[in-house]
């Protein structure tokens, strides 16, 4: 089996190990083999949690830089921040609303353009879908519905080896019953997203 | 149920590597359990506390690593198999007790995991903890993943009581974070109760006794020599005559190198489960079919000096390299492009990585450290200590400590001078105030007050320092998620039968004369007894007491009101030059504060000076 490898980014409370954990499951529902490692020690603390997912026969639980085939960002600035994991035949997916780091309150650096920063990306990688995925969380009827949001956009691009009806059946594991109606349309509306960015 | 409980064998679970070492230590009946949190071992322990609520699993956080280490130590001498977690740097507060634990030795099976950091996610050093195998003479074993981490510990307490010694189980970060999918095996039944033997002529280590004791650990280090020559976490694999020698997570890096390069054929790789004793006839066997080695290790170079040295001795004189200018290092974890990269110099093999991308037009971004959060108490308690100290014209230095707290090292508080290990605030404040003019002002949590502050608090009283110590009681061992501790009100947490000891009495008890307890959201209040208690001579405390923001709402506390700013605002910014508050953003050139994130606090409506800054009103969110 070919291995892909996934970079997931984002700001801590985004609900990145949610995704990741989902994605797990849904590789394991999919008997694809899957390892995958986590840096969530100040995730709570508004740090930077990165999860590395590697589907396929590889043995390593994490992606060197230029070898992802998927980098997904929550957040566009943290996206831009990780290209180094890609390489020209990598898929970009990234979240266009900005989660204003406080360093940039208080003056110690300037937010990127975000017109500059999708043109940068594409630029380097083989492709970017790139669009609002908070707004598209909010309309499924829950704003912390992002992660599976880009799920559904991620699922679109047919990069991994998990189908959508595979990627839904681990939501509705791994995701409070309570949150699953508006979950599950959050990932359709970004695979719909991804569809025609 | 906990799903770690699971009693279905065979069925196949996606673990984290921490959960996976729990099913492993809970299939091999474990029974007795205890740790000081640390990061990354800190979901291990979590798992033993939740699936002590509902079993008859023993398990207990301690006030620290070495007393982890005794009271786990005390039941495996009744017999019990027991199991002391923690992270790479708790295992130097325990090396006193580890030492000479390794000479009296164990009845029941003893696992002590220590999961080491490479790369420092969390810590504050990188140091390799192989070598405290090879100073106290105990076993250690060191899994590659995540399902040999499961499978590894049942051998670890078979070993432990095959020796009667306890046995090392090392892991790195990338174990202890990582998910991979493990097959579960059958859980044995736990004896959780045992029987004490008296027999003070081998278990009271006076030097009379030790003297035997040490010749007896030296025959079990030949048991466990011979243990490790045959052992099945020792795998070679290959047979060609390029030599790859490696252990931990490296072999992974290795074995996709292996395959990315396509020299299979030619290489052959020894990978070390058992690491202590090191097999030495393997490794002889393993080098006299190699034309050259390359030696593949985070950390030190513990494997490439034994493997040179037992070439050495079996008269080989291939090249074996490992750390080097070129090759390896010693600092941070590898990664499997650069394992590939050396590996491929090493035994001249041509491979082209795929072109990274051109970072060189990239704008440099914003930093995003993780920063305290939105209405932490502890931002209130640095902001007051700052005003009271300036107030009094004090020339200051903050010795810190080790928690959330030591965040406030970053502007626009930096309240952080000086920080070495865990308790290090209070003894290091003594030295400052001893050696240099300026008032101490240090800083420790409650839960690392109890882990190792005590004694150097105690210290400055004997010794007369001129110190004032703040501590952070938040209620809560926030950092590593929040773990109870001696001061935590259980009865919060809906659990019985604990005590709780109360940091005001312990304070008072050894004899500080100046003792005073703060409210931190109530800022005038909160510098002026800051400023009396600075200006106090001789060893003065001030108790910061809030509950930890995250740890309040996980117990589903009643939220305060949240704040915003109002058309008074002369946008003068003190609240965001002087706090820098996550709940706040800047609008249009205004400050603005985001009422999803805002606590309620009220720290920053204290401090605005046209009182700008009021409560929300209801609806109106």
């Amino acid at each position: 089996m070919d291995t892909k490898r996934l970079v997931i980014v984002a700001v801590g409370g985004q609900g990145n190990l949610l995704a990741s954990s989902v994605l797990g499951e849904a590789a394991l529902l999919a008997g694809v083999p899957m390892r995958m490692s986590e840096i969530h020690g100040m995730a709570q603390r508004g740090g930077v949690v990165e999860s590395a997912l590697i589907f396929g026969g590889a043995q390593s639980t994490i992606i060197s830089d230029g070898e992802a085939d998927v980098l997904m960002g929550f957040e566009p600035a943290e996206t831009l921040r990780a290209i180094g994991k890609c390489n020209r035949r990598t898929v970009v997916i990234t979240n266009l609303a900005p989660l204003m780091p406080f360093t940039v309150n208080i003056g110690q650096g300037v937010y990127p353009d975000l017109k500059q920063l999708q043109e940068l990306i594409r630029a380097k990688a083989a492709r970017l879908i790139a669009f609002n995925a908070t707004a598209l969380a909010r309309e499924a009827g829950n704003v912390l519905s992002v992660n599976m949001v880009l799920l559904g956009a991620l699922t679109q691009t047919g990069v991994l080896p998990l189908s959508a009806d595979t990627v839904k059946s681990a939501m509705q594991r791994k995701t409070k019953q309570a949150f699953l109606e508006a979950n599950l349309k959050a990932f359709d509306l970004g695979f719909a997203a991804a569809q025609t960015a | 149920m906990h799903k770690l409980l699971t009693d279905k064998p065979g069925d196949r679970m996606l673990l984290l590597g921490n959960e996976a070492i729990a099913r492993g230590a809970v299939e091999a009946g474990v029974a007795f359990t205890s740790t000081y949190p640390g990061t990354p071992s800190s979901e291990l322990s979590l798992n033993f506390f939740q699936m002590s609520k509902e079993s008859d699993l023993y398990f207990e956080y301690c006030t620290n690593e070495k007393v982890a280490v005794e009271v786990a130590a005390a039941a495996a001498a009744c017999g019990v198999r027991s199991m002391a977690v923690m992270k790479h740097v708790g295992l130097n507060v325990a090396a006193d007790a580890l030492m000479t634990l390794a000479y009296v030795g164990v009845k029941g099976g003893m696992v002590i995991l220590t999961a080491d950091d490479p790369a420092m996610f969390s810590s504050q050093n990188e140091q390799d903890n192989r070598y405290y195998a090879k100073i106290s003479g105990l076993p250690m074993l060191e899994p590659s993943s995540v399902e040999e981490a499961c499978r590894i510990v049942g051998d670890a307490f078979d070993i432990s009581e095959q020796l009667q010694e306890p046995v090392l189980l090392r892991t790195t970060t990338r174990i202890n974070h990582s998910s991979g999918v493990v097959t579960l095996g059958a859980i044995r039944a736990r004896k959780t109760s045992g029987s004490f033997a008296k027999d003070p002529l081998n278990l009271v280590t006076v030097p009379a006794v030790s003297r035997k004791l040490h010749v007896k650990l030296l025959q079990n280090y030949a048991k466990a020599q011979a243990l490790s020559e045959s052992s099945p976490w020792n795998i070679v694999e290959g047979s060609g005559r390029w030599g790859i020698i490696c252990n931990g997570v490296s072999y992974n890096y290795v074995k996709d190198a292996v395959a990315e390069l396509k020299i299979a054929d030619k290489v052959r790789i020894l990978r070390i489960g058992f690491c202590h004793p090191l097999p030495i006839r393997r490794i002889q066997e393993f080098l006299k079919g190699c034309e050259k080695a390359l030696v593949v290790e985070e950390g030190e170079p513990y494997l490439e000096e034994a493997a040179k040295t037992h070439a050495q001795e079996a008269g080989l004189t291939l090249p074996i390299r490992g750390k080097a200018p070129e090759l390896f290092s010693r600092l941070y974890e590898y990664d499997p492009a650069m394992v590939r990269k050396h590996v491929a110099a090493f035994f001249g093999v041509a491979f082209t990585p795929p072109a990274a991308v051109d970072l060189s037009d990239v704008p440099p971004l914003p930093q995003r450290p993780p920063t305290l959060c939105a209405g932490c108490s502890h931002r209130a308690t640095y902001y007051e200590v700052r005003k009271a100290a300036e107030s009094l014209g004090l020339e200051t230095v903050y010795p810190s400590d080790i928690g959330c707290y030591t965040l406030g090292l970053l502007p626009p508080l930096s309240m952080a001078d000086y920080l070495i290990c865990m308790g290090s605030s209070t003894g290091t404040a003594g030295g400052f105030s001893k050696a240099c003019d300026r008032k101490v002002v240090s800083f420790i949590g409650d839960s690392t007050f109890f882990h190792s502050g005590i004694p150097g608090l105690i210290n400055a009283v004997f010794n007369n320092h001129n110190l004032t110590l703040v501590i952070l009681d938040n209620g809560t061992t926030a950092m590593t998620g929040h773990q109870p501790n001696p001061g935590v009100d259980m009865t919060q947490l809906k659990m019985e039968g604990y005590g709780r000891v109360s940091i005001e009495s312990v304070v008072r008890g050894v004899g500080v004369a100046h003792v005073t307890v703060i409210k931190p959201y109530k800022v005038k209040k909160s510098i002026d007894a800051i400023k009396e208690a600075l200006q106090f001579k001789g060893v003065s405390v001030i108790i910061s007491q809030e509950l930890c923001v995250l740890y309040a709402s996980s117990l589903k506390l009643p939220r305060r009101k949240p704040f915003h700013v109002s058309e008074k605002c002369r946008n003068h910014r003190d609240c965001m030059t002087h706090l820098a508050c996550p709940a706040f953003y800047v609008w249009d050139g205004r400050i603005k504060i985001d009422a999803n994130l805002c606590t309620g606090c009220a720290l920053c409506a204290q401090i605005c000076p046209e009182n700008a800054i009021l409560p929300v009103k209801e609806g109106k969110k």
